[in-house]
């Protein structure tokens, strides 16, 4: 009996040692975890659930709890609709347009070049890594009325208007930096997709008559249905966060029409609303998770 | 995943895809090649379309600049915006700060990134998959959501305005331990294994054995975390009240607030060329592992 018991006895010491200086190794990233996202993501749900204001900060005992009264407000706020409508329209023309270029030019770089492909794809990488400020002061230097972009446009005979103070225009010129800065990423990754393909595949519908396009539509695209969903969750989640853009370009303006989600939170806790800030950033939170499981259910390979 | 990762490496110099590619041209020859370059070329002179604005309006004279904004050509080429910034009350500060946050955030991430990571891969624990559980949510959670209680912490431990704690909500990114558990999973048991029976301690097989092999995460690791840091904007513009402890993006939004009033875009184009140029130098020389980082994020 005894003799059973030590060794069970002993094995438990030596796991729990064992559980011990594993969770050292993870002290660090765990510390760091805890503070800024574990503690912050509860405590935004249970701010978003009072009415705190910044000022309040000092007084906590000022802070009364009002339910889903901030949820209420939210949705009947026209700002906050419009808002929401407008990361639709950033998402809805944002992300299909950074994946079409991102997979032609994957497309082509893979497609048996190899003159100048490696300047090409740093080429085209390239703005993944750009300072998005200073990218975003370029595009306000190049789109402003007497800039680079109308002066190009006056070449043609056509009079430019002023991109960013035009309720209309400005978020087309803010779609089109969202775009520049990740369609790199995505061809990366499209990239990384298409040379995971084996090549006898390819070789066997050549053989049986396929020619390109039905080699691009019954091989290429169906493999790369796990890529594809990859980049559209990756792009769509991203997007839904859209901030620098439309902060550094308009700041949410002209009359809002640019204004993000992000960019509506971050309008509140300037002004200190924290309670219905922190509601807005958890219906981010949620819509975010959303898109993630839609996009996974309706993407996932059938078989 | 390592598929995936080794295609990602430069694939020009791997024999076996250059053999492959060598066989798709073959396949492909018929297709109009010109055609096919001309069109890259074209999307290439687009790409780099801001690269070439910025740094031929940067070169641009103020008086220049004032007559004919949207000129594409500058008249005479002058340096006298780069000296006007460097002249710039505030500049250098911003530049110092930017340095020592990216420092923290660098270190920081070696250290917490390894240690996690090849816990992650390499250890048996109580509570691993709760762990992995929490890198993967880090990864998900939005900053938006976030940030509000980031900041009410922050001023809570008497770090508002401080470059500390503008670094640490950065010092350990989940995708940095991903990159390394990633890598630790490459990593053969029998090697840890055999040092275990030699009788060496977890942290000394961690320093002796596993660190000195895992030269490749952690140079993607420090490029990853650096590029996080110098790029940073939102955060920093949060933390920091006062000009002194500005980064070089929120020094730079705000001179340009103020510049943009007297349309001096010389010098608002002479700090972007300088805030993004230290990046873009390192990745021409080591496009490799940000190709791998941030292809890394997507990579699950």
């Amino acid at each position: 009996m005894t003799s059973t018991l030590v060794p069970v006895a002993r094995r438990r010491a030596r796991n729990s040692r064992r559980t011990a200086v594993a969770w050292l190794f993870l002290a660090p990233f765990a510390v760091v975890f805890l503070l800024y996202t574990a503690i912050p993501t509860v405590a935004a749900l249970g701010f978003s659930l009072t009415d705190l204001r910044g000022s309040d900060l000092r007084h906590p005992l000022a802070v009364d709890f009002t339910g889903l009264d901030n949820y209420l407000r939210l949705f009947q706020d026209p700002t906050f609709l419009r808002d929401i409508l407008n990361t639709a329209v950033f998402v809805a023309v944002g992300v299909p347009l950074t994946m079409a270029i991102g997979f032609a030019l994957a497309l082509a770089l893979n497609s048996g070049i190899r003159r100048m492909r490696g300047v090409f794809r740093t080429v085209f990488f390239a703005p993944v890594v750009t300072n998005v400020v200073a990218v975003a002061l370029i595009w306000q230097y190049a789109f402003n009325a007497g800039g680079t972009v109308n002066k190009a446009l006056g070449h043609v005979g056509l009079a430019g208007p002023n991109w960013l103070d035009d309720p209309h225009l400005a978020m087309p010129v803010v779609i089109l930096l969202g775009v520049w800065r990740n369609f790199g990423t995505a061809m990366v990754l499209f990239l990384a997709g298409l040379q995971a393909v084996p090549e006898d595949v390819y070789e066997a519908a050549a053989l049986d008559g396929a020619g390109r396009w039905r080699q691009l539509r019954h091989i290429t695209l169906p493999l790369l249905l796990p890529t594809t969903l990859m980049v559209s969750v990756l792009l769509t989640v991203f997007y839904l966060q859209v901030f620098d853009e439309p902060y550094l370009l308009t700041d949410g303006g002209p009359l809002g029409s640019t204004e993000s989600v992000s960019l509506y939170t971050y309008h509140q806790f300037g002004s200190g609303q924290l309670g219905m800030s922190s509601a807005a950033s958890f219906v981010m939170l949620l819509l975010v998770l959303l898109v993630s499981v839609v996009q996974f259910r309706l993407l996932r390979p059938r078989t | 995943m390592t598929a995936v990762a080794a295609s990602l490496n430069d694939a020009d110099t791997d024999v076996t895809s250059s053999a492959a590619a060598d066989r798709i041209a073959v396949r492909h020859r018929s297709v109009g090649r010109p055609l096919l370059y001309g069109a890259l070329a074209l999307c290439a002179l687009l790409t780099l379309l801001p690269f070439y604005w910025v740094v031929s309006g940067s070169l641009r004279g103020l008086d220049e600049i004032r007559a004919d904004p949207g000129a594409w050509v500058p008249q005479h080429v002058t340096l006298d915006n780069f000296v006007r910034l460097f002249r710039t009350e505030g500049f250098g500060r911003f530049l110092t700060n930017s340095v020592l946050v990216a420092l923290m955030v660098v270190i920081g991430n070696i250290v917490a990134a390894s240690a996690a990571g090849y816990a992650l891969a390499k250890l048996e624990f109580a509570g691993k998959r709760l762990a992995f559980g929490a890198v993967m949510a880090a990864m998900m959670v939005p900053f938006t959501t976030v940030f509000v209680t980031q900041f009410v912490i922050t001023v809570d431990m008497g770090l508002a305005d401080t470059l500390t704690g503008i670094a640490l909500p950065g010092v350990a990114l989940p995708l940095s331990v991903f990159i390394m558990r990633q890598y630790a999973q490459s990593v053969p048991d029998e090697l840890l294994e055999a040092a275990r029976i030699d009788g060496a301690g977890e942290f000394r097989i961690f320093f002796r054995i596993f660190l000195p092999l895992a030269g490749p995460a952690v140079a993607t690791i420090t490029i990853m975390s650096f590029l996080n840091s110098w790029n940073n904007f939102i955060w920093p513009l949060i933390v920091a009240q006062s000009t002194s402890s500005y980064t070089l993006p929120v020094g730079l939004a705000a001179t340009s607030q103020a510049a943009q009033h007297v349309t001096d875009y010389g010098l608002v184009l002479a700090g972007a060329l300088v805030v993004m140029l230290p990046v873009l130098v390192l990745f021409l020389f080591l496009q490799r592992y940000f190709v791998q980082g941030i292809a890394g994020s997507g990579m699950r």
